[in-house]
């Protein structure tokens, strides 16, 4: 089994979709013979020719709504847009169009399509190379949100999106892009979307996270072993349609939570689970959810590895909630 | 490829009939039977308009976009589109729609948002869809459909299709991110498409002078690489030539090409407006005065091949057509409640099932719950 990187997973799991299904096609902005920013799309240009990946002109707006119609024309079309930060343009493709089609048609017309896109911190890309915009896809009903943090699950997670009848939001923690190796099964196979992932054992306390905070839960959950505290980690991966039921599962068996991510906390993802498991769960709750998040500010620049959350700060509120 | 371009290029002209509906150029070889169609296609439409005004007034249904005035463009474009050619479309062009196989039943189903409506009666009226004739389902949205054709029509060439995807918008529409992005990448990935910007001088109640600085809206093509040309939109035999021309270069593989059609809103933006707020009467006098069908009617007349009392009978008989197919949707059921939740995903997801199911336990609590309307297994 070969050993990848994350960004090599979703390079992989590309050249898997395209070798499997003649109908799946890449384009975006600088996709084809360049192999994208950060290499994820490096050499589909040459084993499937420009006609299956290639370079759009720069425009998001373009590039999602032609990739609506191509989907609705018979094809499977991944769309790639470069960074997270550049997909407001095609905020109105995606919301208004994508995620509304199957509905508004009754059923009759439906875009099967997947947009990758790297998003968050940690490599000083500044305010505009740097967000986790997940919360204002999450409440668009219609659309999948779907956000690896592994290798493994990268190839499997987006080969099941290529595959899905509706449009899927693929985000890409660029921060892991090239952080961890790990094996991945050569061809095909699939993690189903809407399953969360247990990591790390523990009886004593849970967090929540995703992406590129999963590392830094896992982190902080080592550190809180020596503090005699056993913390679990759960991924919860699809984050629309989110397995409810699992974690609903998860902060009753243990009864203390913790939210983790890096996008802004207000309105943001950690507010859903927080209102699921209150709504839900409250009863087996002996202590108040904490969230730890990125600060209600547009994303800094130098003062970024303060505002991302990192073990100190997930740690303290694992010290909070056991000491409550 | 060049001979197929100058060949279409010879086919466009600005017009074929005076505004009184004389000949000013030699007329298409056609049989007189597809002239008296043209006539008799643009009666339907005024007829189905008329019905759909009186139904809106009558409450009986919400909300039309009249297509009052844009027959000519309707008509002549139903004609052009082939069957395998697709249609995307804002809100005027349900009646071009309905020439190419959209059925009356489901027109009048959407008009009433019921259970016969293959929307399922969840988008608001006038948003037609036909998916046996290509006409897909748009969105309120302006501008939007541009790009979905252009990815289309560049799917149909990367499949091996020969179809052809015209995309009508309004003048309002070339303002849009997804006209210019629409327009910019189907020139540069050749597609097999044509833009048809149906100018009819008003968008709401924005006129053309605010639109654009642009001398005309077909001159925006050449800054995009494409040809472009501006048409009488009120002349159904100038649009339907044009429109057939620049599909045909299309298919042949020479590219994209903007066909404007002028022509006038003579209703407010929909029936929900009031245009005396924002127009001189002297315009809309003017342009009734260009009325397209007592134009083609009076070029039939001197022709000799339709006269005033057989004009008179084709309304009528489309009309009785009209009210038989209103009567059967007037008694149609609206959509069950559960209705509510699908179609959202291809699967009903737990979350969704589970929020129907709390509302569904409300209804019955009330007694409110009507058959069909039970919950999902969780």
């Amino acid at each position: 089994m070969p050993t990848l990187t994350l960004v090599q997973a979703v390079n992989d799991a590309l050249k898997t979709a395209m070798r499997r299904d003649k109908s799946v096609l890449v384009f975006g902005e600088d996709v084809g013979p360049k192999g994208g920013v950060f290499l994820a799309t490096e050499g589909l240009t040459t084993e499937f020719g420009k006609e299956r990946c290639f370079d759009t002109p720069l425009s998001e707006d373009g590039i999602v709504g032609a990739a609506i119609g191509m989907a609705i024309n018979g094809l499977r079309p991944v769309a790639e847009i470069q960074f997270q930060d550049f997909i407001f343009p095609a905020f109105d493709q995606i919301v208004s169009e994508a995620a509304k089609l199957r509905y508004r048609s009754g059923g009759q017309y439906t875009a099967p399509m997947v947009i990758r896109t790297p998003y968050g911190g940690g490599i000083r890309g500044g305010l505009y190379h740097s967000q986790s915009g997940e919360a204002y896809f999450c409440h668009t009903p219609g659309l999948k949100v779907v956000v690896p943090s592994t290798p493994h699950d990268a190839k499997g997670l987006l080969l099941a999106s290529i595959e899905d009848p509706d449009p899927v939001l693929f985000l890409e923690p660029k921060a892991l892009y090239r952080s961890i190796k790990e094996e991945v099964p050569e061809g095909h196979y699939t993690v189903d979307l809407g399953t969360l992932r247990g990591v790390r054992e523990g009886k004593d306390c849970v967090v929540f996270c995703y992406g590129a905070m999963v590392p830094v839960a896992v982190k902080a959950a080592e550190q809180a072993a020596e503090l005699g505290h056993e913390v679990r980690v759960v991924d919860l991966r699809t984050l629309l349609p989110l397995d409810e039921e699992g974690v609903l599962e998860h902060a009753k068996q243990v009864g203390r939570v913790v939210v983790l991510h890096e996008a802004p906390r207000f309105c943001g993802f950690g507010a859903e689970i927080s209102a699921m498991i209150a709504e839900n769960a409250i009863e087996y709750m002996d202590a108040p959810v904490v969230r730890v998040t990125g600060f209600d500010t547009p994303f800094p620049n130098t003062l970024e590895h303060h505002y991302l959350p990192d073990a100190r700060r997930v740690l303290d509120a694992i010290e909070r909630v056991m000491a409550y | 490829m060049a001979s197929t371009a100058a060949k279409a290029a010879a086919q466009i002209r600005e017009r074929y009939l005076t505004w009184e509906g004389a000949p000013i150029a030699d007329l298409p070889d056609r049989p007189k039977e597809w002239f008296i169609d043209l006539y008799s296609s643009m009666r339907y439409l005024r007829c189905v308009d008329e019905r759909m005004l009186k139904l809106q007034r009558a409450g009986r249904i919400g909300f039309v976009g009249s297509m009052l005035g844009s027959e000519a463009v309707l008509v002549g474009a139903a004609r052009a589109i082939s069957s395998d050619d697709w249609l995307w479309s804002g809100l005027r062009e349900g009646g071009a729609a309905l020439l190419r196989g959209l059925p009356l039943s489901e027109y009048i189903a959407q008009m009433y948002c019921n259970s016969l409506d293959t929307a399922k009666g969840r988008q608001m009226c006038n948003h037609f869809q036909h998916k046996g004739s290509h006409y897909p389902s748009w969105s309120s949205v302006i501008g939007t459909q541009i790009p979905h054709g252009v990815g289309a029509a560049h799917a149909a060439k990367l499949r091996g299709l020969k179809e052809v995807h015209t995309i009508f918008f309004g003048d309002g529409a070339t303002s849009s991110n997804g006209f210019h992005s629409g327009m910019n990448f189907a020139a540069v990935w050749k597609s097999p498409c044509v833009f048809v910007c149906v100018n009819n001088g008003w968008a709401i109640s924005v006129p053309a002078r605010a639109q654009t600085a642009s001398g005309s809206y077909a001159q925006k093509a050449l800054a995009y690489g494409m040809p472009g040309h501006q048409v009488d939109g009120n002349d159904p035999i100038a649009v339907h030539e044009a429109l057939t021309a620049l599909i045909e270069r299309a298919r042949s593989g020479a590219g994209p090409a903007l066909l404007e059609l002028v022509t006038y809103r003579m209703m407010g933006h929909s029936s929900s407006d009031d245009p005396t707020k924002y127009r001189d009467q002297k315009e809309v006098d003017l342009w009734t005065g260009r009325d397209p069908l007592p134009r083609f009617a009076r070029f039939l007349d001197q022709k000799g091949w339709l006269d005033g009392a057989a004009a008179e009978r084709l309304e009528a008989e489309h009309n009785r057509t009209i009210d038989a197919e209103i009567h059967v949707q007037e008694a149609a059921a609206p959509m069950p409640l559960r209705s509510l939740v699908e179609d959202v995903y291809a699967e009903v997801p737990l979350h969704l099932r589970k929020q129907y199911n709390d509302f569904h336990r409300i209804a019955e609590r009330l007694g409110q719950a009507q058959p069909g309307d039970g919950a999902f297994p969780l």
